[in-house]
This record gives C-alpha cells, sequence and structure tokens, in this order.
C-alpha cells in the first residue's frame, strides 16, 4: 500500500504544480510532513543534492523520497518505491501535453486557461513564499521558534553563511559553488565551534 | 527518409544526453533543448521553442518534462512523447537512486553533518532568490498582490492544503480576468 500511496500522492503533485522547479518544493513539504517520510532537514539536506545532480528538479525529489520510503525493506523496495513516485510525478505532464499537442492552436487562445494563469502565478509565488519561511525556520530555529535562539552560537554561524551565500548568489556565482562554499564553512565552523553536528 | 524506429533511439539518446548533463532544471533545460533540437537536430523551430515554453508556463508538471513530451511528440508522434520522456528521466532516475545509498551510508559521520549544517543555510539563499526570481516574473498589479499575500498567509499560517490555495487563486484569477475583459468592453478604463 504504501507503493500506491507513493505513486497517487506524486500523481497529485505533478498535477497541480505550475512553474516547475521550485514551484513545486511546497506542495512536496506538505506531502512528505503529512505522511511522515522525510524530516523537514533531509528535505532540505536533499535540495543541495538535487541542486548539485543533473536532471529537474521534480525527477530528482521524486525519486530520492520513493527510494527513501522504500529503502527501509531493502534494494528492491527502494527502486519500485523510487519507480512509483517518479511514475507518478510525470504522468500527468505525459498526458496533459499528449491533449496539448493535439489541439495546440485552441488551448493557446482559450481564455479559461489564460484567466487561471493570472491567478496561478502570483499564487505559486507565495506558496513559495511560504515553503521559505519553512526552510528558514528549520535552518535558524531547529528547536522552535524561541528567543532562546538568540543565545546559540548556530544560529549566529547559520546567519553568517546565509548572508555570504545569498550575496554570492545574487552575484550569480553557480548554485553548485554556492552549496560547496556553505558546506566547506559548515565543516569549518564544526571542527572549531562543535556546533551543527 | 530515415526509418521509424531510427528515429525514435534518436529522440531517445538526443533527451538521455540533455537529462545527464543538464544541472537545475526548468529554463536552464529549455536552452539545452533549443541547442539539440533546433541547432543540431533541426527538428523543430525556434518559434516551436517559444510555443513549448509557453505551454510548459501553462500546463501542470515539470518544464524539462512538458518540453519533452511535446517536442518528442512532433518528431515522432506517441512513440517519440514515449522515448523522450524516458529519456529525460532516466539519467535522474540512476543517479539519485544510487546516491539515495550512499547518503544512508554517509549521513551519519561527523563531516558530513557540519557539511549539511552550512548547506541548508546555503540551500535557504538559493530558494530566496528562486522566489524573487518568480516575483519579477509574476504580473505587477494590485489583484496579484493580493493574490501572493494571501496565497503565503494561508499556506504560512493555516494548515488548509496547498492544492486547495491552487485551486482558489486560479478561479479568482479566472473571475479576474473576466471582470477586467467585461470593463474594458464597456470602455470603462
Amino acid at each position: 500500500m504504501a507503493f500506491l500511496e507513493l505513486f497517487l500522492t506524486f500523481l497529485k503533485i505533478g498535477a497541480f504544480t505550475f512553474g516547475g522547479g521550485y514551484a513545486m518544493l511546497p506542495l512536496i513539504q506538505e506531502e512528505v510532513a503529512a505522511h511522515g517520510w522525510l524530516s523537514q532537514e533531509a528535505l532540505i539536506n536533499f535540495v543541495a543534492v538535487s541542486e548539485s545532480t543533473p536532471g529537474p528538479f521534480a525527477i530528482n525529489m521524486a525519486t530520492y523520497i520513493g527510494a527513501e520510503v522504500g529503502g527501509a525493506q531493502g534494494t528492491l523496495s527502494a527502486f519500485v518505491g523510487a519507480l512509483c513516485a517518479t511514475a507518478g510525478v510525470v504522468l500527468p505532464s505525459f498526458v496533459i501535453i499528449l491533449i496539448v499537442a493535439k489541439c495546440y492552436e485552441k488551448f493557446k487562445e482559450n481564455r479559461v486557461v489564460k484567466g487561471a494563469m493570472a491567478g496561478l502565478k502570483p499564487a505559486v509565488v507565495g506558496l513559495i513564499g511560504a515553503a521559505v519561511l519553512g526552510v528558514a525556520a528549520n535552518v535558524f530555529a531547529p528547536v522552535g521558534p524561541t528567543f532562546a535562539i538568540f543565545t546559540e552560537l548556530s544560529f549566529y554561524i547559520s546567519l553568517i553563511i546565509f548572508i555570504i551565500c545569498l550575496v554570492l548568489v545574487f552575484k550569480k556565482l553557480h548554485p553548485v559553488a554556492v552549496i560547496c562554499i556553505a558546506a566547506a564553512i559548515g565543516i569549518a565552523c564544526g571542527y572549531i565551534f562543535e556546533v551543527g553536528g | 527518409m530515415k526509418s521509424k524506429g531510427r528515429i525514435l533511439f534518436e529522440i531517445f539518446i538526443t533527451f538521455l544526453k540533455i537529462g545527464a548533463f543538464t544541472f537545475g532544471g526548468g529554463y536552464a533545460m529549455i536552452a539545452v533543448f533549443q541547442h539539440e533540437t533546433v541547432e543540431r537536430k533541426k527538428w523543430i523551430t525556434d518559434d516551436d521553442i517559444l510555443e513549448i515554453v509557453a505551454i510548459a508556463e501553462s500546463t501542470p508538471g515539470p518544464i524539462a518534462i512538458n518540453a519533452a513530451t511535446f517536442i518528442g511528440y512532433r518528431v515522432g508522434g506517441f512513440a517519440g512523447a514515449f522515448f523522450g520522456t524516458l529519456g529525460v528521466v532516466l539519467p535522474s532516475f540512476i543517479i539519485i537512486f544510487a546516491i539515495s545509498f550512499v547518503l544512508r551510508q554517509f549521513q551519519e559521520l561527523q563531516a558530513v553533518r557540519y557539511a549539511f549544517f552550512g548547506i541548508r543555510a546555503g540551500v535557504l539563499a538559493l530558494l530566496v532568490k528562486a522566489l524573487w526570481t518568480m516575483y519579477k516574473k509574476a504580473p505587477h498589479h494590485i489583484v496579484s498582490y493580493i493574490i501572493m499575500a494571501a496565497a503565503f498567509a494561508v499556506s504560512a499560517f493555516t494548515d488548509i492544503h496547498a492544492l486547495y490555495i491552487i485551486a482558489g487563486c486560479a478561479v479568482t484569477g479566472l473571475v479576474y480576468s473576466i471582470i477586467a475583459e467585461r470593463r474594458a468592453k464597456n470602455g470603462v478604463s
């Protein structure tokens, strides 16, 4: 049943995310938390892995979560899990594009599609904003939003790494390079100050 | 005239290459699709690429999958769409499947835990940049800002599922565009 659930959940994610890439993150975050498939931390870690490996974010995410969920029962079930999740996330796109490719001219001028898009584009911005807020909470206040975090050294180190990376990202440094720099600072600070383990 | 099997094989290999060597996904992939299928293979034209971007933006699912299915269909019909999509998905699937085992082995190492502590702060920076890029691409008028704020607030501070938020915003956009159209017709500016 776990496999069917993986397939159906990712089918839903594939059918309802517009814009691609990180537009999928809010839904994945929500579903993963609801099913207890991964910790929020493991999910954020994997975003970095996905950025550093080829292929679309959605496929990487589906394959990884499927493999993790199935992996508890061995390699074969990890494979089946990965297959179910990946097939689920791809199928809606595949079917919808086949239909659109057949009647493209009608689709292009469709007022319903145009109108819905006028609402969907800003909606995705708002949803990703909320997802980013969730990630920020996990990075800066992993134990919960209390004032006690301001006395933790790890809070200030995270803040410094975040600011350095933000500057580098907006200076158009490649994401993989940004991740490597963040990892290097994390390792250095970890061994010097013994934080973040 | 090439045989059908030969064309399908070429579609599969070309899309496999795109899947294996494009980092980041999304729009980064469109540029590679353009290079491979327009400039090298001459299967489609630059106008087709613009069409594909427009379609990918207004249909659900990953942009790379939308593009692979659409181009595959144009070049080789249903079988072309199937092998194109399979080709673009397969490298990710194999690489990530392998990595999931490696991650499980190494994630308990102290150095790896320290590295990911730093990386999570770096990922936050990447996400903020992605958010900024999407904000710039979204329409900029008052209704759009209200939808953004409402989607953010409902998603961040309530337990309402993102699916309902997406559906609600689509309906709002539809109603808004109908009203805007009526107003334009009646000469109200």
